[in-house]
């Protein structure tokens, strides 16, 4: 009698609907892609339901459909300035697409979509697109202006546009690279003492008794889960305005 | 969250270390707890998360459901959010501003009434000081009248005295005449002459 716990298959991935290898590249409808299309749904009749009154005193959910919206706002004003609100309904998809995708994982043996890296690089990929395609469209090469500091003196500048380069490059490494591993290390943690737990029990009375600690452990993970998953969101989103705040106004 | 599957998973405890079953292919041995990872065949390719033979499948439908997710948000829930928002904005404006014109409006209506307020206290007060002016006046007159009736009563009294102190006054000197006349007739024997007696008693009079 062996108990098995893998805390790393929780982020398997398989297919649904295999959809073979059209031009040499295997495709499948994965339990990812059902994950996402659920995320999409949640948040697309969360919204519309909640609205669907449309009353001028907002009852519960409304008043929540309606926090979200002046939340993420408040945040694009704040940091990208009114000219950034017509970048609102990318910030907002992309933080309500992070805080969904997040909380969904934390249902019990839900597939968590931003553990994936490929997922959180494609997302922060947007971002960077983004700033780059608007900053170029918008302001031609003076966007280049964002890798060159005033008020340094010459010698410097060349090290300093180096370090511009370099700090503007990591940006979307380090934008996925954080919500992707504060996913990943959660969920492990929490299956790891979770697992603790079955391993306990299987030694008899004494394990029982023992179990309690990793019990206690895993309660205590999931509260602090619950807030990363809406921190990273936040830092999403914020860190998304900040670099959006940079297309818009590349002068420093 | 525990899943049984094959016997390649990462921990695998056995019930106890005396067990005399062979320990799982492909995994090293310690003491019962084995850790280790998972052969390439039964997890595709090692880490899920670094397999790249879910990448492009990953990508399209994170690619549709995201362009879908800006689209519906973009189209449909954000307007639909920020003309609630807007139409309430609105309300609390036009609410304000009807509330403002109404403030504004009682206070005019304040002011008008202390003016009018003011207007009445004004008109009461000159009705009273011209009222007062008026019986002040009256009683001034019915004084100066009532002064001038008495005047011409003490002056008609004091004339009255005047005479009758001279007509008294007069017959004393007639009196005294006739006095001195007889005690100056007694004492010599004769007769003095009356106009001499008058100079006289007028002499001692007038002194």
């Amino acid at each position: 009698m062996a108990v098995e716990i893998d805390p790393i298959h929780q982020f398997q991935i398989f297919n649904i609907v295999d959809l073979g290898a059209p031009g040499g590249v295997h495709l499948g409808f994965t339990n990812s892609a059902a994950f996402m299309f659920g995320i999409v749904a949640v948040i697309f009749f969360f919204l519309t339901f909640a609205t669907r009154g449309r009353t001028l005193v907002p009852g519960r959910l409304q008043s929540l459909a309606e926090l979200s919206y002046e939340f993420v706002a408040s945040t694009v004003r704040t940091t990208a300035g009114n000219e950034g609100m017509k970048f609102f309904p990318l910030v907002f998809s992309l933080f309500m697409f992070v805080l969904v995708a997040n909380f969904v994982g934390m249902i019990p043996y839900a597939f968590t979509v931003t553990s994936h890296l490929i997922v959180t690089a494609a997302l922060a990929l947007v971002v960077i697109g983004t700033v780059i395609t608007y900053g170029f469209v918008r302001h031609g090469t003076h966007f280049l202006h964002l890798f060159v500091p005033s008020g340094v003196p010459a010698f410097l500048l060349p090290f300093m546009v180096v370090i511009e380069v370099i700090s503007f490059l990591s940006r979307p490494i380090s934008l996925s690279l954080r919500l992707f591993a504060n996913m990943l290390a959660g969920h492990i943690a929490m299956k790891v003492f979770a697992g603790f737990i079955v391993m306990m029990t299987a030694g008899g009375v004494a394990g029982f008794l023992g179990a309690v600690l990793p019990l206690a452990m895993v309660v205590a993970l999931t509260a602090l889960e619950f807030l990363v998953a809406f921190l990273q969101a936040y830092v999403f989103a914020v860190l998304t305005c900040i670099y959006l705040n940079d297309a818009l106004h590349p002068g420093h | 969250m525990s899943e049984t599957h094959g016997p390649a998973g990462t921990f695998i405890i056995a019930q106890t270390s005396a067990t005399p079953e062979a320990p799982a292919p492909g995994t090293g041995t310690h003491s019962g707890v084995e850790i280790g990872v998972p052969p390439a065949e039964a997890h595709g390719a090692g880490f899920p998360p670094f397999d790249a033979t879910t990448f492009p499948s990953q990508l399209i439908w994170l690619a549709i459901a995201f362009v879908a997710l800006y689209w519906l948000m973009s189209r449909v829930a954000l307007p639909r959010i920020a003309t609630i928002l807007e139409e309430r904005h609105d309300r609390i404006a036009d609410d304000l501003e009807e509330a403002g014109k109404l403030k504004a409006e009682s206070e005019a209506a304040a002011k008008a009434y202390e003016q009018a307020l003011a207007g009445a206290r004004g008109k009461a007060t000159s009705i009273a000081s011209e009222t007062r002016d008026k019986l002040t006046a009256e009683a001034e007159a019915s004084r100066k009248s009532l002064e001038a009736e008495l005047n011409a009563k003490l002056t008609d009294a004091e004339s009255k005295i005047a005479a009758t102190k001279t007509s008294a006054m007069t017959n004393v000197r007639g009196i005294a005449v006739d006095a001195a006349g007889a005690i100056v007739n007694q004492l010599t024997g004769a007769a003095p002459a009356p106009q001499a007696v008058e100079a006289a008693v007028d002499k001692a009079i007038g002194s």
